[in-house]
């Protein structure tokens, strides 16, 4: 918890408590990729209805946080609370049931599924999800492109293809593995009011971001992650005044 | 009667008919293979001794309990499918995380242990299975004679085929199957109960074996060697089809069958490796195999 992240940096004595009520908290979260221990320790929560991001550099463990959170981490040590309930020992199944929608940094569209297939895939684990026609709404190319081949989509729309098939299920905390990289100034606008209008449907969400610029506009606070740990928590309104200070975390 | 390049019409068309049965045990087969393949990356060597046990089960259930073909039929397919549910369970799923290879060598162990248990007792001179009243006798066409029982075993394996391929590639199960075939961890993680899936999966390419070995009993003798014999050549059809595709495998299955006949006729003495001498043209063209994709 705070005691480890003290450690590596001094800024992080200012780091709050972890919220055990919050939907979502996690705390002193550690992980392995094999033999690798790549998350030592990663501790932030999640009220319902907010939007937070992860910011870090490459490799800092963002992803690997997600995937912890979703479980699919194949070792994993610490503590992560949905709404409640303790999930470390659980399968993605089981974490995917309580409520937890998650879309991958490689998006993971299916080429051997159309996009109406894809968009249906994830199936309905609570009331209370979008509607298809809805989803449509929101991303009207998915509705044109409905018979394509998943993977025929552009970046952009395969993007809200796996956002969009997530909406559908009744998931309440939305995991986004960077649903910006590599797009177009006009479609990560385009996510960027998707995400507000989500925000504004009562979605919490958690951003993994390496573009603080557009966290900027969408989160109401931002985490540091460095080395596998939570280094820093930035309000959303204290962003500019912290310029410097993200500039030499991120190294940018 | 007439003749087609010097050979008489009935001759050929029997040899076509005779090709076309074995084409239908070769896409069924095939088609399990694809399937149990596609989703558990396992070389279900198994497959011959499931589809022998098919067999066996029908022949059990007629002499021991009474149960005739059409009963039989759709229960021998359930019993070894579930015998199969059983197997994956108990060892084959132990195997996932490790190499291929193990799984490989698992079910060809098991394959080598059933047809032995089978072997020693009910010997290997072949159990004689009848024709279903129904389907004795058969109609001259003409230009050949049509056994009604042959004509059934085509007609149901293509539409078992052809129903197996829709559920697969047109239905909202087909749709689980396919995406959890690509990335099972992301299908896991959207809340699918994927292990159950690649058990209830193994089990369905299970009984596919069972369904061929039934619709054999009357055909070939009941013989615990039965599925030895034909899995080698099924195997060089999964291999020119493309390992993993499901209609490849049922396309493959049938021409190489009639393939097979063709060379019976013009080339007997090639009929057994004609096969095998098209998987070489096939590797050496295109690797994945004619419908395969190359990963």
């Amino acid at each position: 918890m705070a005691e480890t992240a003290t450690l590596s940096r001094p800024a992080a004595a200012t780091l709050p408590a972890i919220d055990p009520g919050a939907l979502l908290a996690v705390q002193n979260l550690e992980a392995w990729y094999g033999e690798s221990h790549v998350l030592h320790g990663v501790s932030f929560d999640v009220r319902a209805g907010e939007v937070v991001t992860l910011l870090g550099r490459n490799g800092a463990g963002k992803t690997t946080t997600l995937k912890s959170i979703i479980g699919i981490m194949g070792k994993r040590t610490g503590s992560v609370r949905f709404g409640g309930e303790e999930t470390i020992k659980m399968s993605s199944r089981s974490v995917a049931r309580l409520g937890v929608g998650y879309v991958p940094e490689e998006r993971g569209i299916f080429s051997s599924l159309s996009v109406k297939e894809n968009l249906t895939l994830p199936p309905i684990i609570k009331p209370g999800g979008l509607t298809v026609d809805q989803i449509h709404e929101l991303f009207p190319n998915l509705k044109e492109r409905a018979g394509s081949q998943g993977t025929k989509l552009s970046g952009g729309e395969q993007q809200m293809l796996a956002i969009g098939r997530i909406l559908r299920t009744g998931a309440k905390l939305l995991l986004l593995d960077e649903p910006t990289e590599g797009l177009a100034p006009v479609i990560v606008q385009q996510i960027g009011r998707t995400i507000e209008r989500l925000k504004g449907q009562g979605f919490t969400i958690v951003l993994v971001e390496q573009n603080f610029r557009f966290a900027q506009t969408v989160a109401d606070r931002h985490y540091v992650v460095e080395q596998g740990r939570v280094v820093d928590m930035i309000p959303n309104a204290e962003l500019d005044a912290n310029i410097d200070k993200l500039h030499t975390y991120l190294g940018v | 009667m007439f003749t087609i390049f010097g050979v008489p019409s009935a001759a050929l068309f029997g040899q076509l008919l005779l090709g076309l049965i074995n084409g239908s045990f070769y896409a069924i087969l095939s088609l399990g293979l694809a399937v149990i393949f596609g989703l558990l990356n396992i070389i279900n060597f198994a497959h011959g001794a499931q589809y022998m046990m098919g067999a066996f089960v029908a022949w059990m259930l007629l002499n021991y309990a009474g149960i005739g073909y059409w009963p039989a039929l759709l229960l021998a397919p359930l019993l070894v499918g579930a015998f199969g549910v059983v197997l994956e369970r108990v060892m084959i799923s132990r195997l996932y995380k490790f190499d291929h290879l193990y799984g490989l060598l698992l079910t060809f162990g098991l394959a080598l242990i059933i047809q032995g248990l089978f072997r020693n007792q009910y010997g290997v001179s072949g159990l004689p299975y009848g024709i279903p009243a129904e389907l004795r006798g058969g109609q001259a066409l003409g230009f050949m004679f049509l056994p009604n029982y042959r004509a059934w075993v085509v007609v149901a394996s293509l539409v078992v085929c052809l129903v197996t391929w829709f559920v697969i590639e047109k239905t909202k199960l087909g749709a689980y199957l396919r995406a959890a075939t690509e990335n099972p961890t992301l299908v896991q993680a959207f809340g699918v109960n994927v292990p159950l899936m690649i058990t209830l999966t193994y089990g369905f390419g299970v009984a596919l074996a069972g369904f061929a070995g039934v619709l054999a009993a009357p055909i070939y003798s009941v013989n615990p060697n039965m599925g030895a014999d034909l899995i080698i050549v099924v195997f060089a059809v999964v291999v020119i089809g493309g390992m993993g595709s499901i209609l490849g495998s049922i396309l493959t299955g049938f021409a190489l069958g009639l393939v097979e006949g063709l060379t019976k006729v013009f080339y007997p003495e090639a009929s057994a490796t004609v096969i095998f001498v098209i998987m070489v043209l096939v590797l050496l063209v295109k690797p994945a195999g004619l419908f395969g994709r190359a990963t």
